[in-house]
């Protein structure tokens, strides 16, 4: 896992100087001061910040929902600032796989129809090729057996395995998770954690936002943002194992 | 994103909220099937008109010599001489939008038979008048050209004569009835027509030769007016002209006198009466597009509805790579489907609810097929006019706020 040192590695992310102002009533709110970092392919990161910190403002920026007031961020290598909504609409579709707190799933709807939602809006796909890489996406977070089951019938860790599935489906150049473990359990956020190192281990790039600090012990790289600012940046030596964490915690008596 | 995709994922949003859409669609049922019914009465009530009318003959033209100032005394119809057998000869020759014509001379009076008598009127006609008039010999015959050169002294009778004449029902072609004291022969009788559209019995008549009333009651050479019929009902225009101008020609008449003659036809009449139905039809229509309206706004209602219950939904799609313009399509494609399926749903039960109409009430109807494609083509714009707004909210959403959207 110690793949992150590799300096060799493709730019994923290049943030410069990136400032982000909003205008609430007379004032000027200064949520971004100057943000600047470059993720390579296939590191874990966790950005981590309290409430107010700008962590937010900083994940609709990386995920090309938000535009950034100064400076440039290039997004495997396309520069997303001058961008038009639509533009950035299709950059979302091809580079970005988003993990939310609270799943998103279509309710009502079968896991593989979730999954296959990002590529109904990518024309090179058809049917059958969505409903494979649908599948393949399924299998790959563990929900081989639950292909058909629809969303209210699952448990908030299948339902978010499902959301990490539909974020694999379209290949994307980084993973975003915001607070992808916010609303589980602790056995449950452990199986998600487990399930993002080993895509990490298969060589993923995932950007983690959380403001839980535990998470970073098992990511490879920790930024931490305050006021706007990014404090510290700091690569993980020792990556704990998930899945030794999981297999420690007490069994559940049902 | 192709519009197959599109159609699928509006068909899974209605599917996921089945009751909800049906009652949407309700209105849109309602709005469209009574639109229908509607005008299926409507026009049914028309064309009942109309055929009414065409019983009489719907092609059917009168002339009669027209109203003549004589030292500033107007004078009346029948009184005018200017009608003369020369012009129902060149009419005959000469006009191309003319199928029949008849000369027509009458006289009112007391018809007797044996014991009995009634009042009456007969007409001096040619055999060309119960084409005209669409009258039908029932028993017996018509009279022929024959008995017109000879002034045969023969006639046809309708029903209400024979009925008042004939009371002990034996069979009347044959016998002699006296009319102003000369005798006629019923040669044929006369099928029952009933009362017209105006209350006037149409079977207390008498047709004979109009030689024959000419010479043996009234003593006259003119012609009191002739009966027509176009060749369709569309030509009465151009057949009027032909016979104005015939007419206008034989009475030496200059380009700055007026006619000394009227020509009135039936078309004239029909479109008078047909008028009022159309009145009835777009009254009836008005009311039952009310609620094709109100409909609408419901469609409008639960789509504004669905769009901020969907808000999520909405942001999700928009960061995994909705643009703006599938978001709009895919509300509008749901409001159209709605409003589609409504209407369908809606041209169905029109065209029952309009057959149920006639077969309990026996009311007349008649399903034109532009009432049933134009309501259908108005609901479908209903459902994008009123599903327009709501997707045009949902497609303006950020994305960012609609994903955290509690």
């Amino acid at each position: 896992m110690d793949k992150t040192f590799t300096t060799n590695k493709r730019e994923i992310i290049r943030l410069e100087g990136i400032t982000r102002d909003f205008h609430v009533g007379e004032e000027i709110v200064h949520a971004l001061r100057g943000v600047s970092f470059t993720i390579n392919e296939g590191e874990f990161v966790t950005i981590m910040g309290t409430s107010g910190s700008g962590k937010s403002t900083l994940l609709n920026t990386l995920g090309c929902l938000d535009t950034p007031t100064k400076g440039e961020y290039y997004l495997d290598g396309t520069p997303v600032r001058s961008m038009g909504k639509n533009a950035r609409a299709t950059l979302r579709n091809r580079k970005i796989g988003f993990v939310f707190q609270s799943y998103n799933l279509l309710p009502k709807t079968t896991a593989i129809e979730n999954v296959e939602l990002p590529l109904m809006y990518n024309p090179s796909f058809n049917a059958v090729q969505r409903r494979e890489k649908a599948i393949e996406s399924l299998v790959a977070v563990g929900l081989g057996d639950r292909l058909n089951h629809k969303s209210n019938q699952m448990s908030g860790g299948q339902m978010q395995r499902v959301a990490i599935a539909r974020a694999l489906v379209n290949s994307p150049a980084v993973i975003l998770a915001d607070e992808a473990t916010g609303n589980l359990d602790t056995r449950t956020s452990f199986e998600i954690l487990v399930l993002f190192q080993k895509l990490h281990a298969e060589g993923r790039t995932i950007i983690f936002v959380t403001h839980n600090p535990e998470i970073a012990c098992y990511t490879s790289r920790n930024i931490t943002l305050k006021d706007g600012r990014v404090v510290s940046d700091t690569y993980n030596n020792n990556i704990l194992s998930a899945a030794e964490a999981l297999a420690k915690l007490p069994k559940n008596d049902d | 994103m192709n519009g197959t995709n599109l159609i699928k994922i509006a068909l899974r949003a209605l599917a996921n909220n089945k009751l909800r859409g049906f009652l949407t669609m309700l209105g849109i049922i309602i709005g469209v099937g009574s639109v229908i019914t509607m005008l299926a009465i409507g026009q049914g009530s028309k064309k009942s008109i109309q055929s009414q009318i065409s019983e009489m003959g719907s092609n059917m033209i009168m002339i009669q010599p027209g109203a003549d100032i004589r030292g500033g005394v107007r004078q009346d119809a029948s009184a005018m001489e200017t009608l003369k057998l020369k012009d129902y000869e060149d009419i005959v020759n000469e006009t191309r939008y003319i199928s029949a014509v008849s000369p027509s001379v009458n006289s009112s009076g007391q018809v007797i038979f044996g014991a009995n008598n009634t009042p009456s009127t007969i007409y001096g006609i040619s055999p060309e008048y119960l084409d005209i008039r669409r009258y039908k010999v029932e028993e017996g015959d018509m009279f022929t050209e024959q008995d017109i050169q000879s002034a045969a002294k023969v006639c046809v009778v309708g029903k209400t004569v024979i009925d008042e004449l004939f009371k002990n029902g034996e069979n009347p072609v044959g016998k002699v009835i006296r009319f102003n004291k000369i005798p006629f022969r019923i040669i044929g009788t006369l099928e029952s027509k009933g009362y017209n559209s105006m209350g006037m019995d149409q079977d207390n008549l008498i047709l004979a030769p109009y030689t024959t009333i000419q010479k043996r009651i009234l003593a006259i050479t003119h012609l009191q007016g002739l009966t027509c019929s176009a060749l369709k009902e569309e030509y009465t225009d151009q057949a009027i002209d032909e016979i104005s101008e015939i007419l206008r020609r034989n009475h030496k008449l200059k380009a700055t006198d007026d006619d000394d003659f009227t020509i009135r036809s039936q078309q004239e009449l029909s479109n008078m009466l047909t008028s009022t139905t159309d009145m009835m039809t777009v009254l009836l229509a008005a009311v039952a597009g009310i609620s094709l309206l109100v409909g609408g706004i419901g469609i409008m209602n639960i789509m504004y509805v669905s769009v901020t219950e969907r808000t999520r939904e909405i942001g999700l799609r928009m960061s995994i790579g909705a643009k703006g313009r599938d978001i709009l399509a895919q509300f509008l494609i749901e409001s159209i489907l709605i409003s589609v399926t409504g209407g369908l749903i809606g041209v169905i039960l029109g065209v029952g609810a309009s057959l149920i109409v006639n077969g309990v009430a026996r009311f007349p109807i008649y399903i034109q097929p532009w009432s049933v494609f134009l309501s259908f083509a108005v609901c479908t714009l209903t459902g994008i006019f009123f599903g327009w707004y709501p997707a045009k909210k949902a497609a303006q959403l950020d994305p960012i706020e609609a994903i955290r959207y509690e």
